[in-house]
C-alpha cells in the first residue's frame, strides 16, 4: 500500500491540487475579466462603469455570479433536453482542458507533452461543437442561425490560424510549447513574425466570437444568437466559457509570439521578477486588446467576415508560410 | 490603387480608431455622475413634485380660486371649497393625481398667490399607485418640507416672471 502511494498517490494528489489551483484561478480571472471589460469600456465611452457594489464596484462580478446562480433555468418545451444541457458543459469544459499544456513559468505546466500546440489547436477546434449543439438543441431560429454563423466563422479562421502556427513552428523547430517559448528568436525573426502576430490577434477575435466578429451573438440582428434560449447557470456556463476562451487565446498568443514567461523585449536584467508575473502581464495586455477592439470597432457584416477570412487572411498566411520557410532555408537558419 | 491597398493592409483606419478610443480612455473627463451619491445641478425653474405653501404666520396661501384646477390640461387637480368659520374661503379638499400630472407647470403660473408650486424634488417614486394620489395634507407637508428651497428658487426667478 505504501509502495502504491509512493508510485501513484503523490503524483495524483499533486496533479489534482495543481488542477484545482488552475481552475479556481481561471474562474477568478474570468470574473474579474468581466469587471475589467465593463470598466475599460466605460472609460473609453466616458462612463464610470460599475461603481455601486463594493469599493469601485469591485464586488460586482461576485454579485452577478450570485444572481445567475439564484435564477431559474428555463428549458424550452421544444428543446432536445440532453443536448441542450450538454452544450454549455461541452463549451465550458473545453475552455478548461486546454490549460493543461500552457506553461505558466519554466516547468510550471500540468502536461508537458511534445505535441502541445497540436493539442491546443484540436481543443480550440472542438469549441464549435458546443455552439452547434446549443444552436440545434434550442429548436429556435435565432439560435440556429447563430450556430451556423459561428460554425462557419470558426472553421474559416482556424485555417489561417493553423498556417500562422506553422510559421511559428518553422521558426522554433518544436511542437512543445515550452521549447517554442525558449527557442532563440533574433530580431529579424521577430520582424518576420510580426505581421503574423497581427493576423493572429485578429483571428483570435473571430475564433472567440468577440467584437467586431461577434456575429454568432449578433444582439441587434439575431437577439442572442446561439445562446438566446439559455438562462441562469446554463447561460453562465456559456459566459464563463467565452471569457475563459478569451483568456486561453491570449495565453496562446503570449506563448507563441510574446515569449511566454520570459521578460519582455529580451531584457534579461528583469529576470528576477517571477516568470508567472510576466506571463500574467502579457496575457492581460492581449486581453486589453480584446476589450479595446470591442470598444472601438463596429460589427462586421457576414460577407465581409468571410471575405476577410478566405480571400485575405488565407492567401496572406499561405504566402507568409512560404516566405518564412524560404528565408529560413536561404539564411540557413532552420532550427533543430 | 496601390495607395488604397497599402492603407488597408497597414490597417491605418483601424489604428486611428484604436488611438481615438485610447485617447478617450485616458484624456477625456467622465460625463456621467455617480447618481444616488452625487446629483446634477437643477434650474430654479425646475418643475418637480408639487407643494402647497403657507404664509410665514402659518396660514395656508390657497384661497380656493380653482384657477389651477381650471387650467390643468391633464385634469389632475380636484378641489372642493367652502367658507371657514372665520368667513375666509378655503379648500376642504385639494387632490393632485400625480399619475395624471404632466408637470407642465401651468398650475403654478395660474396661481395668483403662489400657493401651488412645483418644487425641486424629483425623487418621489413609490411602490404603489395609490401613494401617488396626493391629498391636501400631503401637499401641505411637502410645502413645509421644501419651503426654504422653494422660496429661494422663487426669489431667484422673480425678475423674469
Amino acid at each position: 500500500m505504501a509502495e502504491l502511494w509512493q508510485t501513484y498517490g503523490i503524483w495524483t494528489a499533486t496533479t489534482l491540487a495543481y488542477t484545482l489551483l488552475v481552475v479556481v484561478g481561471l474562474l477568478l480571472a474570468v470574473a474579474y475579466l468581466t469587471y475589467a471589460e465593463r470598466k475599460v469600456m466605460g472609460a473609453m465611452q466616458r462612463r464610470q462603469g460599475p461603481m455601486t457594489v463594493g469599493p469601485f464596484g469591485l464586488l460586482q462580478p461576485i454579485a452577478d455570479g450570485l444572481k445567475l446562480f439564484s435564477k431559474e433555468t428555463i428549458i424550452p418545451s421544444g428543446a432536445n433536453r440532453p443536448v441542450f444541457l450538454a452544450a454549455p458543459m461541452v463549451l465550458f469544459s473545453l475552455a478548461l482542458v486546454a490549460w493543461v499544456v500552457i506553461p505558466f513559468d519554466k516547468d510550471w505546466v500540468l502536461a508537458n507533452i511534445n505535441v502541445g500546440i497540436l493539442y491546443l489547436f484540436a481543443i480550440s477546434s472542438m469549441g464549435v461543437y458546443g455552439v452547434i449543439m446549443a444552436g440545434w438543441a434550442s429548436n429556435s431560429r435565432y439560435a440556429f442561425l447563430g450556430a451556423l454563423r459561428s460554425a462557419s466563422q470558426m472553421v474559416s479562421y482556424e485555417v489561417s490560424m493553423g498556417l500562422i502556427i506553422v510559421c511559428v513552428i518553422l521558426c522554433s523547430g518544436s511542437l512543445n510549447l515550452q521549447e517554442i517559448v525558449l527557442a532563440p528568436r533574433p530580431l529579424w525573426m521577430q520582424i518576420l513574425l510580426f505581421p503574423m502576430f497581427i493576423v493572429f490577434l485578429i483571428s483570435i477575435l473571430a475564433e472567440t466570437n468577440r467584437a467586431p466578429f461577434d456575429l454568432p451573438e449578433g444582439e441587434s440582428e439575431i437577439t442572442g444568437g446561439f445562446m438566446v434560449e439559455y438562462s441562469a447557470m446554463a447561460f453562465a456556463l456559456f459566459f464563463l466559457g467565452e471569457y475563459a476562451n478569451m483568456i486561453l487565446m491570449s495565453a496562446i498568443a503570449t506563448t507563441l509570439f510574446l515569449g511566454g514567461w520570459l521578460p519582455p523585449f529580451g531584457l534579461s536584467f528583469l529576470a528576477f521578477v517571477p516568470g508567472i508575473i510576466w506571463f500574467a502581464l502579457k496575457v492581460c495586455s492581449v486581453l486589453f486588446f480584446f476589450i479595446w477592439a470591442r470598444a472601438t470597432l463596429p460589427r462586421f457584416r457576414y460577407d465581409q467576415l468571410m471575405r476577410l477570412g478566405w480571400k485575405i487572411f488565407l492567401p496572406l498566411t499561405l504566402f507568409w508560410v512560404i516566405l518564412t520557410a524560404g528565408v529560413l532555408i536561404v539564411f540557413d537558419a532552420l532550427p533543430g | 490603387m496601390f495607395d488604397q491597398l497599402a492603407r488597408s493592409f497597414l490597417l491605418t483606419e483601424i489604428v486611428k480608431g484604436f488611438s481615438l478610443t485610447l485617447k478617450y480612455m485616458f484624456f477625456m473627463p467622465r460625463v456621467t455622475i455617480n447618481y444616488p451619491h452625487e446629483k446634477g445641478p437643477i434650474s430654479p425653474r425646475f418643475r418637480g413634485e408639487h407643494a402647497l405653501r403657507r404664509y410665514p404666520n402659518g396660514e395656508e396661501r390657497c384661497i380656493a380660486c380653482k384657477l389651477c384646477e381650471a387650467i390643468c390640461p391633464a385634469l389632475a387637480i380636484t378641489i372642493e371649497a367652502e367658507p371657514r368659520e372665520d368667513g375666509s374661503r378655503r379648500t376642504t379638499r385639494y387632490d393632485i393625481d400625480m399619475t395624471k400630472c404632466i408637470y407642465c407647470g401651468l398650475c403654478q403660473e395660474a396661481c395668483p398667490v403662489d400657493a401651488i408650486v412645483e418644487g425641486p424634488n424629483f425623487e418621489f417614486a413609490t411602490e404603489t399607485r395609490e401613494e401617488l394620489y396626493y391629498n391636501k395634507d400631503k401637499l401641505l407637508a411637502n410645502g413645509d418640507r421644501w419651503e426654504a428651497q422653494i422660496a429661494s428658487n422663487l426669489a431667484v426667478d422673480a425678475p423674469y416672471r
